[in-house]
């Protein structure tokens, strides 16, 4: 039938989610008419070990993190890429297996690549 | 139409309602597995055997104050238990607890889960940011680096399943595995079953691999500002996490609802023991083993489970190619 | 917010970039097992500076002793270390037996060495758990903590408490141990032998406990000479120094026991030491037990103490390292100055240097591998 492009599974999908996030959200509005609330400047502030905050954490950071956001980003595009071969391997048979090695050679000379400049080492 | 929608709702109803059951006493199991391991009863006060202790639990944390904290990002950090309850609560959709038995059972199912399980650490995350402290901070940050990393190895274990079953379809991978010579993918997959259990404690910040929340360093990591409720979703998140990852692992490797025998009336059972079984296994090797240092993790989840996991994905292609053919 | 000076990192540090921060670990933390607060200067996960600050358990302890006659600080001497109260009280108690040249009779002496030597067990299973606690693992912490509760219930059968003992009199015990405490102890020794490999199996071997320890905070035997440092830190550079071998007091020279030494003066050096001593100690135990004399276990001594003129030094071997009691006195009721040097403290003050550059999950292994007793460093 045109028009119903959306499938019915996945309307139970979302019905699922609205659930979800109607139980969360009940939870934490309903309850609040329930609970105490006698908040104070001591307990509202951030934790720090019992000091006072010296400074937020908005600061710049390691640049170690985006690195391995990056390497995130690349590498999983590419497993992406391996599913939908991965799902049909059987119908496209050895033409499909060498095309996939191929592949998978160009993912890993990027891996070794990354590794020999030290991407995959933690360090400062 | 109408009817179909109702029973749809009825059907997610109930099946919330389990999975929330099997939450709350998967904490309980939790708290008597490690504490017969460590020479001690676990809950005993709260009902025989302290039965009631994850009620008393729930409405202890439902009436605890909600402690905002002055410098938090508001709607952030409103939002940020919510994504992770609702993005782990969402991935139980597609699973199928016996033949036919899913909320939904559509094409993609493994995919959907993956995308869920990402959505979930990005929870984590915002929560971290959202708190403005700088243990949450870090804890984020942490956790930031060690999703997305074990993210890929989980990816690649499971393509060798795909492979093997043809189909991204949860129900069609169990069936596919049932016809399948060993009747279970753990035995020809056992390198991505490896890395998948491995992936999947890192997946759900268990330990050895709860870094974003390990309390000897960072207190309690993302969810140190929260209280109360909202600390109790990040808690029921984690543990429907827990259950999901199981759920994966029960149905690409250890053959879902299939068992040796059918049992009348109770379809569920095969399908329940092996989850509790995987779920004994996050427990058992939460009591034993120490906490890996974080550029240790790293280096696990990047130079050991991804060429383990992409060596698989090769191994399973020659063997279909040539030797199983 | 730097008008606090305690909040500024007091050490100049080469420039790193401005991605640095400060993280305030204590007074109320986890990691660091009492009220220690600890400034660090991090970038990233990895720590540039780690500068503890002290005092907040301060109670002046060497004043208060000026001001009480020497039997009314022996119970202060266990608030110190509540871990080895035992070693405080012996250090007390020998060092105004030296003083007033006071006897002790035999049979107090091996009472003293049974119970100080289960003391330092009990001390040494304690830092076991907390240590691997520090790593993340839980279940360590929990078996050595049934395995010490079967001490303190003996200690509690012949001192009456659990924890803060007081038990050693100038000249003397309390009370004289019975013939069942002693079967008891025996028990207990065999019993210990039996669980000790169960505790290897469980953490020794493990890959990712040997990863987070070996190598990791490894001092050098110059650092350690340098730094002061003693006990099980000390033993574990390779440096073969006990008080109890090298300056004997009590009558440890009676007792064949090794000192147990390692080589890389690393975090696992000082655990495996750790682990040995306890056997040593177990072996202590055992001939003290096989050998106790009968007699008197309380010589003659007056029940207000006035102390000739003169200063003493008195040396112990704490289960953390080196305790020495230094008392100056002017005659009368109560000492003129009273000096401790605790372990703890000079153990403390090499961190500063173990932590720079490390990660923040080895620092705090590190913190936990030193087994710091903040009471004791604060006083």
């Amino acid at each position: 039938m045109p028009g119903s492009y959306l499938p019915s599974d996945y309307m139970s999908v979302l019905f699922l989610l609205l659930f979800a996030l109607g139980f969360g959200v009940a939870a934490i509005a309903l309850g609040q008419l329930l609970r105490l609330r006698r908040p104070y400047h001591e307990k509202l502030v951030a934790y720090e070990s019992g000091n006072e905050p010296t400074e937020l954490p908005r600061f710049r950071f390691s640049v170690k993190f985006y690195l391995i956001a990056i390497l995130f980003a690349v590498f999983d595009v590419e497993c992406i890429f391996l599913y939908p071969w991965a799902i049909v391997y059987d119908k496209l048979g050895l033409f499909a297996f060498a095309e996939m090695l191929i592949f998978i050679f160009l993912l890993l000379a990027g891996y070794v690549y990354a590794w020999g400049k030290g991407a995959l080492t933690w360090e400062r | 139409m109408v009817i179909e929608i109702l029973l749809t709702i009825l059907l997610i109803v109930v099946v919330f309602s389990v999975i929330m059951l099997h939450v709350a006493y998967a904490t309980y199991f939790e708290r008597k597995v490690i504490g017969h391991m460590q020479v001690r009863m676990g809950p005993m006060r709260v009902g025989p055997h302290g039965l009631l202790q994850p009620i008393a639990d729930g409405i202890k944390l439902f009436f605890k104050e909600d402690v905002f904290p002055e410098t938090a990002d508001k709607p952030t950090f409103y939002a940020a238990p919510i994504i992770c309850l609702v993005a782990a609560l969402t991935s139980i959709a597609v699973i199928p607890f016996w033949e036919g038995m899913a909320i939904s059972d559509i094409n993609i199912g493994l995919l959907f889960i993956l995308a869920m399980s990402s959505l979930a650490g990005w929870g984590v995350v915002l929560a971290g940011w959202a708190s403005n402290s700088k243990y949450a901070f870090l804890g984020g940050l942490r956790a930031s680096a060690q999703i997305i990393s074990y993210e890929i190895a989980m990816g690649l274990s499971i393509v060798g399943v795909m492979m093997m079953a043809g189909s991204l379809n949860m129900s069609e991978i169990v069936k596919a595995q049932a016809q399948s010579p060993f009747g279970i993918y753990a035995i020809p997959q056992v390198l991505g079953f490896f890395v998948f259990l491995v992936a999947m404690l890192a997946e759900t910040n268990r330990t050895p691999f709860d870094m974003p929340e390990c309390e000897s360093e960072l207190v309690a990591g993302y969810c140190t500002e929260y209280a109360g409720f909202r600390f109790a979703l990040f808690f029921l998140g984690e543990y429907v996490g827990m259950i999901v990852m199981a759920s994966v692992g029960t149905i690409c490797f250890l053959g879902g609802w299939t068992g040796p025998f059918e049992v009348p009336f109770f379809p569920i059972i095969w399908f329940m023991l092996k989850v509790y079984f995987l779920i004994f296994f996050f427990y058992w090797v939460r009591a034993t083993l120490p906490r890996y240092r974080y550029d240790q993790i790293m280096a696990l989840g990047w130079k050991v489970l991804i060429p383990l996991a992409l060596g698989n994905v090769i191994l399973t292609g020659i063997m279909k190619t040539f030797v199983w053919h | 917010m730097t008008t606090n000076p305690a909040t500024t990192i007091r050490h100049s540090l080469e420039p790193i970039g401005d991605e640095s921060f400060i993280l305030n670990l204590g007074p109320q933390h986890p990691g660091t097992h009492g009220v220690l607060r600890i400034i660090v200067k991090m970038d990233g996960e990895y720590v540039l500076d780690a500068d503890p600050v002290l005092g907040y358990g301060h109670r002046m302890q060497e004043k208060i002793a000026e001001n009480m006659t020497y039997s009314q600080m022996l119970p202060y001497m266990a608030r110190m270390d509540y871990l080895a109260a035992l070693s405080y009280n012996q250090a007390w108690v020998c060092a105004v037996e030296k003083l007033c040249e006071y006897e002790v009779p035999d049979r107090a002496e091996y009472i003293r060495i049974i119970t100080v030597e289960l003391n330092r067990i009990s001390s040494h299973l304690l830092w076991y758990g907390a240590f691997l606690l520090d790593l993340g693992a839980f279940t360590p912490f929990l078996q050595a903590f049934a395995d010490r509760e079967k001490i303190l219930d003996l200690l509690e059968s012949v001192t009456g408490s659990r924890l803060t003992y007081c038990y050693y009199r100038f000249g003397g015990v309390f009370q004289d141990i019975t013939d069942s405490f002693l079967c008891n102890v025996m028990d207990y020794i065999k019993y210990l032998r039996e669980r000790l490999p169960s505790y290897h199996d469980l953490v020794s071997g493990n890959v990712i406990f040997q990863h987070r320890t070996s190598g990791i905070g490894a001092i050098t035997c110059s650092d350690a000479a340098e730094y002061g440092v003693t006990g099980p830190i000390l033993r574990g550079t390779g440096i073969s120094y006990d008080v109890r071998r090298n300056e004997p007091y009590s009558i440890y020279q009676r007792f064949h026991f090794e000192v147990p030494t390692g080589e890389t003066g690393g975090c696992q050096a000082r655990y495996t030491v750790r682990m040995q001593e306890i056997e040593q100690s177990l072996n202590i135990i055992e001939q003290a037990v096989t050998t106790i004399p009968d007699g008197p276990i309380k010589s003659k001594v007056p029940k207000i103490i006035k102390a000739p003129e003169g200063e003493v030094a008195m040396a112990v071997e704490t289960p953390r390292g080196e305790l020495v009691v230094y008392i100056v006195s002017r005659g009368g009721k109560t000492p003129y100055r009273v000096k401790f040097r605790v372990p703890s403290f000079s153990n403390l003050s090499i961190f500063q240097k173990l932590a720079r550059g490390k990660l923040l999950q080895d620092v705090l292994g590190i913190l936990g591998s030193l087994d710091l007793v903040i009471p004791e460093i604060d006083r």
